[in-house]
C-alpha cells in the first residue's frame, strides 16, 4: 500500500503544472476557444518537445516508455488549467488502437510523427442513434475489390477539423454485439467523400459531424483485422474514461481552490464569507468529493498500467467524476455568487469541462449501468475492495 | 502508487481470519447485529455478549492484536496498518472490538500519560484485560464538550468528582471510566478540564441503562456521587484534559467498519443475484443495478481512506483531515447503505429478525435503527464538517 507518487511521477506532474500555468494561463484558454483552430501549434510544439505526447510509446516509436498512469498525471493538470487540446483525441482514441493492434508499418506511420507533434488523429465513432452502448446496429463498410467503402454519419469527432486521420469504426458484419463485426480503419482526411460540419458544443471543445459518402479505404488500413476492432474500441473507451475522469478531477480542484481563496477574503456582513456555516459545508463536500473521486481514478489508471483488467474500476472512477466534478464546479459557481455568472469569469470553464466530460465516453448513469450489472448479474466475486485481501 | 497489500500483511489477515473462524460459534452472525457504521448494535457494548467478549478480547491479547500500533517498546509492532487490517478481519465477521481501550485510552496515555501511568496500564490493555467506557456527554454538554459540569474538586491526594454522564456505551460491561471532569470552574471553559480513569467499582458510581431504537441495552445514564479518584489515575496533565482528548482523535477515527461494510455489501449482493421478484432476479432491475453500483462506489471510497489515514500514520503524516473526513464519511454512509438496502429488500426489509419470512436476517432491519446513531455519536456531522472546514481546510472561524 502506497498512497505516494513515485519521485519521477512528481517531477512529472508539477513540470506539467508549472509549464502549464506559464504557457496556458486564462487568456490563452480563451483565445485558443475561440479560434478556429481549437488549439495552439506553439503549445503543441512544446508539448510535444517535453515528449508528452509519446508518454506512452516505447521507445522505440520515439515514446518515452511511460506508464498509463503518467498520461493519466498529464491529464488531470491539463484539467486544472482547462488547457484545450487535440491531446486526447490524439493519443489515447488515435494512437492507443494503433499501439495495441496496429500493424509494424501503421505503428511506424503514426506513432513517432504524432510523439513529435507533427500528426494529430481522432476516432470517429458514434452515429445518430447510437445509445450508450455503442454497438452500431448497421452494416455501414462494405468490400469492394481490394477496398472497403464506408458510408456513415459520425458525430461528436474531436478534432475532426485538425485530424491528419480518423480511426473511423465500423461495423463491417451484421450483428448487434458490440464485441464481433466492428472493424477500425485508418482513414485519411483528405479522402474524398468526407464532409465536416462543425457542432457547437457547451464546453466549445470542437466536436464534429464527421460524415463519410462512399469513401474507400485500402485493405492496408485497417486497424487490427476485418470484424476484429469491437475489443480494441472496448479497451481503448475504458482507458479514455479514466483519463476523461482524471481532467474532470484537475478541474474541480481547481475549481474549489479558486472559490476557497475567494472565500476568505470577500467579505459580507463584516465577514469573510467563509466563515459561515453553510459556505464551509460546501468546502468540506467539495474536499471529500474530489478526493474520493481522485482515489478511483488512480485505483484504475494503477492497475490499467499493471496490466490487470480495470474495466470495472474505470468504470466506477467516471460514474463518480462525472456526478461529483458537476457538483463540485456548480458549487464553485455558488460561492461566486453573481459575478462567476458572467463570461468574464473564469469558473464557467471548469463548469463546462465537467458537463462535458461526464458526456463523454459513457456518461455517470452509463457506468454506473456497467458496474450495476457485473455486481447483480454475474457470478464473479463483487469488484474492488469487495474482493478478500489476500 | 500502489494498492496491494505485501505478502505480510496478507499473512497477518489470514492468521487472523483463521483464528476468528475458530472462535467465534457458528450462529454469530445470527446473533449479532453489528451494522456498519452505527454504534448501537455492536457486541461489545452488549450484556449478552459480555462473557464472550471478555474471553475473546484476552485471546487478542495473547496475539498482540489490540498493540499492533503501539512504538515497540511498549511491546507493539509500530504499524497502524496491521491494526487496521485486523480491525478490517474483526469486522469482516462481526467479532467484538477492542472499544475504547484500543481506539482512545492507549493512544492517548502513549502520548501523554506518565510512564507511571504508561506501566500501569499500557501492558494490561494490550493484554485485553480490561475495558474502558467514554466519560464524556452529559445532559448538557454534547457537540459543546467544554460545557461539562461534572466537577472533580482536590481532596488531599485525591479527587472527588461529582456529576451525571449519559450516552455512556458500555459502561454497563466496563472495568473503567474513561472521563472528563472540571477542574477549575474559575478559568475559560475548555481550560478547565481533566482527563481521568475511574474504577467502575468505586462507591458512588451508579449506572443506569438506557435503551436504544434498536431495543438493544447498549449506552447508560452514570450518575456520580462524591466518586474518589486516585491523583495518579489523571492522564496527562490536570487542566489539559481537553486538548488530551483532541490528540487522539485520529486513533480513534481509524474505526471506519470497512470490513462490516463489505460482509454486509456481499449479502447484499447475493440476495440480489438469487432473489426473485415477478419472475426475473432482482438483479435484472435497472435501478437495483444502479443503487448497488453507487454503494459499490461508496465504500471503495471508504476503504480509500481507511487505508490511506492508517499508511498516512505510519508514514508520519498526521492525517488530521483525511480522519475527520473518514468519521464523517463512514457514518453518513450507514444511513445511505440502509435506506438503499432497505428499497431493494422492498417490504422483506421491514420484517425483524425471527420474524418468518425476514430478509437477510433482519440485519437490514434493525441497521436502518441503528444508522441513525453514526452520523450523531462521536462528534456529529455537522461538527465533522466544520472542523473539515475550519481547523483542517483553513477557512475562517466567525
Amino acid at each position: 500500500m502506497n498512497f505516494d507518487l513515485a519521485e519521477e511521477q512528481r517531477i512529472l506532474k508539477s513540470a506539467a503544472r508549472n509549464f502549464l500555468a506559464k504557457e496556458c494561463p486564462k487568456e490563452v484558454v480563451r483565445r485558443i476557444k475561440e479560434s478556429e483552430e481549437g488549439y495552439s501549434r506553439d503549445l503543441w510544439g512544446k508539448m510535444a518537445e517535453l515528449g508528452w505526447m509519446g508518454v506512452l510509446f516505447p521507445e522505440e516509436y520515439e515514446g518515452f516508455g511511460g506508464s498509463f498512469l503518467d498520461l493519466v498525471l498529464l491529464a488531470e493538470e491539463m484539467g486544472y488549467h482547462v488547457c484545450p487540446s487535440p491531446f486526447l483525441p490524439t493519443v489515447v482514441l488515435g494512437c492507443l488502437p494503433i499501439l495495441l493492434a496496429g500493424s509494424e508499418d501503421q505503428k511506424r506511420r503514426f506513432l513517432p510523427a504524432v510523439s513529435r507533434g507533427e500528426k494529430i488523429l481522432t476516432m470517429a465513432l458514434v452515429e445518430p442513434n447510437t445509445g450508450q452502448e455503442v454497438t452500431l446496429p448497421s452494416v455501414n463498410a462494405v468490400s469492394d475489390g481490394g477496398e472497403y467503402v464506408l458510408n456513415a454519419t459520425k458525430l461528436f469527432v474531436p478534432y475532426a477539423h485538425m485530424a491528419d486521420c480518423f480511426l473511423c469504426v465500423t461495423r463491417t458484419r451484421e450483428g448487434h454485439d458490440a464485441q464481433e463485426g466492428l472493424t477500425i480503419f485508418l482513414v485519411d482526411a483528405k479522402a474524398p467523400g468526407i464532409r465536416l460540419t462543425p457542432l457547437d458544443t457547451l464546453e466549445n471543445d470542437k466536436q464534429f459531424e464527421v460524415v463519410l459518402d462512399r469513401v474507400r479505404v485500402p485493405q492496408e488500413n485497417i486497424l487490427g483485422g476485418v470484424d476484429r476492432g469491437g475489443p480494441v474500441v472496448g479497451d481503448v473507451l475504458t482507458k479514455a474514461a479514466v483519463a476523461r475522469a482524471a481532467e474532470m478531477v484537475g478541474g474541480a480542484q481547481a475549481a474549489m481552490e479558486m472559490a476557497m481563496q475567494y472565500a476568505k477574503e470577500r467579505v459580507q456582513f463584516d465577514r469573510p464569507i467563509g466563515s459561515f456555516q453553510l459556505v464551509q459545508h460546501h468546502f468540506a463536500r467539495m474536499w471529500i468529493d474530489i478526493h474520493g473521486a481522485r482515489y478511483l481514478v488512480f485505483k484504475a489508471a494503477w492497475k490499467i498500467s499493471r496490466g490487470l483488467p480495470g474495466g470495472i474500476e474505470a468504470s466506477m472512477a467516471k460514474d463518480h467524476a462525472g456526478r461529483v466534478c458537476r457538483r463540485v464546479t456548480t458549487l464553485g459557481h455558488q460561492i461566486f455568487a453573481a459575478v462567476s455568472f458572467t463570461m468574464e469569469h473564469d469558473m464557467h470553464f471548469y463548469y463546462r469541462q465537467a458537463m462535458g466530460g461526464d458526456l463523454a465516453f459513457g456518461n455517470s448513469d452509463h457506468h454506473r449501468t456497467v458496474v450495476g450489472r457485473e455486481l447483480c448479474l454475474s457470478d464473479s466475486p463483487p469488484p474492488g475492495p469487495l474482493v478478500p485481501l489476500s | 502508487m500502489d494498492f496491494e497489500f505485501s505478502e505480510e500483511h496478507n499473512q497477518l489477515k489470514r492468521e487472523v481470519e483463521n483464528f476468528l473462524k475458530g472462535e467465534l460459534p457458528p450462529d454469530w452472525d445470527e446473533k449479532v447485529f453489528s451494522w456498519p457504521g452505527g454504534y448501537g448494535t455492536m457486541p461489545h457494548t452488549e450484556l449478552e455478549f459480555e462473557e464472550f467478549t471478555k474471553n475473546f478480547q484476552l485471546k487478542v491479547g495473547e496475539r498482540g492484536w489490540h498493540s499492533l500500533g503501539w512504538p515497540v517498546e511498549y511491546g507493539g509492532q509500530n504499524s497502524w496498518m496491521k491494526q487496521a487490517i485486523m480491525d478490517d478481519v474483526i469486522d469482516y465477521y462481526r467479532a467484538p472490538h477492542g472499544g475504547v481501550a484500543d481506539w482512545i485510552a492507549a493512544p492517548t496515555i502513549l502520548q501523554v500519560g506518565s510512564e507511571e501511568m504508561k506501566k500501569d496500564w499500557l501492558p494490561r490493555i494490550a493484554r485485553g484485560e480490561i475495558s474502558f467506557w467514554l466519560g464524556y456527554s452529559e445532559p448538557n454538554a454534547g457537540s459543546d464538550l467544554a460545557s461539562i459540569r461534572t466537577s472533580a474538586v482536590e481532596d488531599g491526594d485525591d479527587f472527588i468528582v461529582n456529576g451525571q454522564k449519559i450516552w455512556s456505551t458500555g459502561a454497563h460491561v466496563s472495568d473503567y471510566a474513561w472521563l472528563v471532569a472540571r477542574t477549575d470552574p474559575r478559568v475559560p471553559k475548555h481550560k478547565g478540564l481533566t482527563l481521568m480513569i475511574i474504577d467502575n467499582k468505586t462507591p458512588g458510581v451508579d449506572i443506569r441503562p438506557l435503551v436504544n431504537i434498536c431495543g438493544i441495552h447498549c449506552f447508560n445514564e452514570v450518575f456520580l456521587d462524591d466518586v474518589r479518584v486516585p491523583r495518579k489515575n489523571v492522564v496527562g496533565e490536570v487542566n489539559r484534559g481537553f486538548y488530551n482528548l483532541m490528540l487522539a482523535l485520529q486513533y480513534e477515527r481509524l474505526v471506519a467498519w470497512t470490513g462490516s461494510y463489505r460482509r454486509t455489501f456481499e449479502d447484499l449482493v447475493q440476495y440480489v443475484r438469487e432473489t426473485k421478484r415477478d419472475g426475473a432476479v432482482l438483479g435484472k432491475d435497472p435501478i437495483v443495478q444502479h443503487k448497488m453500483a453507487e454503494l459499490a462506489v461508496d465504500l471503495e471510497i471508504l476503504h480509500g481512506l481507511y487505508w490511506e489515514t492508517a499508511w498516512m500514520m505510519d508514514h508520519g503524516t498526521v492525517p488530521d483531515l483525511e480522519a475527520s473526513v473518514l468519521k464523517l464519511y463512514a457514518t453518513e454512509l450507514s444511513r445511505k447503505f440502509a435506506g438503499l438496502a432497505m428499497d431493494i429488500l422492498g417490504k422483506y426489509g421491514q420484517l425483524r429478525r425471527g420474524s418468518k419470512w425476514a430478509a437477510l436476517t433482519g440485519r437490514v432491519c434493525i441497521g436502518y435503527l441503528d444508522s441513525i446513531s453514526g452520523p450523531i455519536g462521536a462528534g456529529t456531522s455537522e461538527i465533522q464538517y466544520g472542523v473539515i472546514a475550519m481547523r483542517n481546510l483553513g477557512l475562517p472561524r466567525q
